[in-house]
């Protein structure tokens, strides 16, 4: 083997000197599409892991570049996905700030004492319900969840009253759901906290039953569309964007508001906080701190994403109707439970 | 055998980590994770389709290759490059172009059909080369013991495939076990998408690596089988004199039915995924050529890509040598051992390397080399199965003349076997090439912050079923994937037949 070993000495050398040649070259590539503003602005930079709307964080983040000169880098995901990539990285994570679509995402962080406490400013820019009474991160968004229908295969007095409707026998193979996404799994763990374990467990196991699984809202509302089901269970921003775009995956449909306190009229806070391994305090603390404030808010509004705003004193686009006349549940941000959610709907045979 | 053993470690990292993980996870937690309803039905879905897709796609890819290679099709020249072609257009791709056009593509059935239309040619491309590099004259001996032409075949010609036959119906099922972004689309959930909801829950939670000890089980099955199946022959030809070509056989009536159906084969794999991208391209309402972003997807994609399969060969090469000139208990231990991973979903390899990392190698968490060295794991025997059949027909006595005539190690390297193995070198780098311009989760995972490929952008538009806005990375990803499968096109195997 030794007379291989001789052949291939070269061979591997070259191998090993292209690996670092091509880490170069990739980041290089990269770095226009991954970060926003000029790498020349002298504000430092900032690493952002973002389980929120990719298309989003980069307005955001291009408007905080701008009026900061701070660059931000950053990694995309989906909120359980990162939450617990960041308590697995403990304290050699390389994100400065985390910011989810969903709040149980950013509870699991906080629950592994990965958070640094915001800044006083920072948490007073939305209403106290819109953060956890710790102060260790702050909501920027929120979502509705709804009931999107087939108009030509559902009246309107033939939708359900009620989420936990859905769990009923005559619902079987009508409707669809995303339960492997975090906006569904955000939604049970809506349902957990205020109906109970019993009546979730219940819950799941009729929606076992019932719903036909797709990959993601915008399938679910698809298929709606397409008529393969009478009904989705999905957030209210989906469709209002394809509605605003060209419409061809939310045709023939409309959405149901389930409204009256009901789990199904939940709406769910996008959240972002500090890391507390973070050796960029300062810029992180920054970064969130936009992220909630008027001007990051006015991004937020006048973009294509749809979602609510939370600050005082910039109204949500004015597609939607108001965040305050949906009738939403009170539910406690730091009760949303991710783990006893995916532990139950393990045990539901959904995941 | 010193060089493999870096090789092989890093190959077995991934099931060192199930193993790993499955222990300290503690047997009750297993225990509820893993019996219950839902891994039956994992496990089911899992087995139907893998033991499916491998019948049809062997039937389909050794007709194929024998009408192209053995008959009078007229066109073969150039259906020969259109049967390979289906390689440069990724599953997620294929699934993609039916979905967005027939929305009945879905489930079993629609599963069985695009996985099949996307890996016959894994089967077509290794029986193709081998019917090339065939001897004649053992059929014309059967024939002239009276054997009729089906005899001939089935009794003289399928046996000396079965290297080739085993070795791509073995790819056909290990890509099938951890192939993810097609069944995703098709909403036909197997192992290896549960353990991608599972990840997206938990990350490196215990469900996912439970899953994957059941998956890991699967893969061993698999290469257990084929090893029983494989035996130990040998395919060189042995004797004096120099081969000819074959006879054809003369399809005469049955010209047209026949071109028919390989003509058909090529308009459901290529022309039916293509046609869609076009359509999109076209007349997609979310369509946008946003060019910097493609154009740096497309330059990180060839580039990761090219450096993956250069190191792929680099390591293939010894254990592959190992495993065909020193058969035996160790040699093909060390061998099979490398298939592992590749049996592994690209998404349990990268939360491997990600946990080993972070402990253990901070430094290299999140950079290319550790990217590069997940698609080595998860590709390597791509470059293996190539360069093992070139290696197996590559016969070794004509290193024993050089020998005898006095040429040393070195030019006896140099100057018979690597140019005698060349083209299953070429084939191997170009299948793993191929592989890593399509991957996903790995890459989604493990690619440093910033580093965006073809196939993560084209998945995040498609997750959104942003069909459009997909289009463009599609097109790109198959533009980038023609090189690779022009070179395996080329006319290899065997001493030339042209």
């Amino acid at each position: 083997m030794s007379l291989n070993l001789r052949r291939l000495t070269p061979l591997a050398a070259i191998a090993a000197l292209a690996l670092p040649l091509a880490a170069c070259g990739s980041d290089d590539s990269s770095s226009g599409a991954s970060t926003s503003g000029k790498a020349s602005s002298d504000g430092g930079s900032v690493t952002l892991y973002n389980a929120q709307h990719e298309d989003l964080m980069k307005l955001m983040t291009a408007q905080f570049t701008k009026e900061t000169g701070i660059t931000v880098k950053m990694r995309n995901g989906d909120d359980l996905e990162m939450a617990n990539q960041i308590v697995q990285e403990g304290d050699a994570s390389p994100a400065d700030v985390f910011a989810t679509e969903n709040s149980p995402g950013m509870t699991l962080v906080d629950r592994a004492g990965r958070f640094a406490k915001l800044d006083d400013a920072t948490l007073a820019q939305v209403p106290a319900q819109y953060s956890p009474t710790n102060g260790n991160w702050t909501g920027f968004a929120a979502r509705s969840t709804v009931f999107v229908y087939n108009t030509t295969k559902l009246k309107r007095g033939d939708l359900p009253k009620s989420l936990l409707d859905l769990a009923d026998p005559k619902w079987k193979g009508r409707f669809g759901y995303s339960p492997t996404g975090a906006d569904f799994q955000a939604i049970v763990s809506a349902v957990l906290a205020l109906k109970g374990e019993a009546a979730t467990k219940a819950w799941l196991a009729g929606l076992k039953a019932n719903a036909e699984p797709f990959d993601g809202n915008s399938t679910v509302m698809k298929a709606v569309s397409d008529g393969k089901v009478e009904g989705g269970v999905i957030y209210h921003y989906y469709w209002y964007q394809d509605q605003a775009e060209a419409g061809d995956n939310s045709k023939d449909t409309k959405l149901h508001f389930f409204g009256n306190q009901d789990p199904g009229a939940f709406t769910s806070v996008s959240g972002a906080g500090v890391l507390k391994s973070s050796k960029n305090q300062a810029n992180a603390q920054k970064l969130v701190r936009f992220l909630s404030s008027r001007s990051g808010q006015r991004v937020l509004a006048d973009s294509s994403a749809l979602e609510y705003t939370l600050a005082d004193g910039v109204a949500a686009n004015k597609a939607l109707p108001p965040l305050t006349s949906l009738d939403a549940p009170k539910v406690d941000v730091t009760n949303l439970n991710s783990q006893k959610v995916i532990e139950l709907m393990q045990d539901a045979g959904i995941l | 055998m010193l060089l493999a053993i870096p090789t092989v470690a890093l190959t077995l990292i991934p099931l060192g980590f199930i193993v790993v993980s499955a222990i300290s996870t503690g047997a009750d937690e297993l225990w509820r994770l893993l019996v219950r309803p839902r891994t039956g039905e994992l496990l089911s879905n899992t087995a139907r389709l893998t033991v499916a897709t491998i019948l049809t796609a062997g039937v389909i890819g050794t007709a194929a290759a024998w009408a192209v290679e053995r008959t009078s099709l007229p066109g073969r020249r150039i259906l020969h490059p259109l049967l390979v072609a289906p390689l440069a257009v990724p599953a997620f791709v294929n699934s993609y172009g039916w979905v967005s056009l027939a929305t009945w593509a879905e489930g079993f059935h629609g599963a069985l059909l695009i996985v099949t239309l996307s890996y016959f040619p894994f089967v077509y491309l290794p029986v193709a080369a081998s019917l090339r590099g065939l001897d004649p004259a053992l059929e014309d001996v059967a024939r002239s013991l009276g054997h009729g032409p089906v005899r001939v075949f089935a009794r003289v010609v399928l046996p000396q495939l079965r290297p080739a036959l085993l070795g791509g119906c073995l790819l056909v099922g290990l890509h099938l076990l951890a192939e993810f972004g097609a069944l995703q689309m098709l909403r036909f959930p197997t192992f290896t998408t549960a353990i991608y909801d599972q990840y997206k829950s938990t990350f490196s939670g215990p469900a996912a690596s439970g899953l994957a000890t059941v998956l890991a089980v699967g893969c061993l099955l698999l290469l257990t089988i084929e090893l029983r199946a494989r035996g130990h022959r040998r395919y060189a030809r042995v004797g004096s004199g120099a081969r000819r070509d074959p006879e054809r056989v003369q399809l005469g009536r049955a010209t047209l039915p026949v071109l028919g159906a390989v003509v058909a084969l090529v308009v459901l794999a290529l022309g039916v995924p293509l046609g869609s991208i076009v359509r999109w391209l076209v007349v997609g309402s979310s369509t946008a050529f946003p060019v910097g972003d493609l154009v740096s997807a497309a330059g990180t994609t060839a580039l990761l890509a090219a450096l993956a399969a250069a190191t792929a060969t680099v390591v293939a090469l010894p254990i592959a040598w190992l495993s065909v000139r020193r058969p035996g208990r160790w040699s093909t231990m060390i061998e099979r051992s490398t298939y592992f991973g590749s049996a592994l979903p690209g998404i349990v390899v990268a939360l491997a390397l990600v946990t080993v990392t972070i402990r253990w190698a901070t430094p290299l968490y999140q950079t290319t080399a550790m990217l590069v060295a997940a698609y080595v794991i998860l590709f390597l025997p791509r470059a293996m199965v190539s360069q093992r059949a070139a290696l197996a027909q590559a016969p070794p006595v004509l290193d024993d003349v050089a020998a005898a005539l006095g040429a040393g190690p070195v030019a006896r390297i140099r100057r018979v076997t690597l140019p005698l193995i060349a083209p299953g070198l070429g084939a191997g780098a170009a299948l793993v090439f191929l592989a890593v311009v399509t991957e996903l989760t790995a890459t989604l995972l493990l690619s440093p912050i910033g580093t965006a490929t073809l196939a993560t952008k084209f998945w995040s538009a498609t997750t959104s079923v942003a069909y459009g806005a997909a289009a463009p990375y599609a097109a790109l990803m198959v533009v980038v994937s023609i090189p690779a499968t022009l070179l395996l096109t080329r006319r290899t195997g065997g001493a030339t037949a042209t």
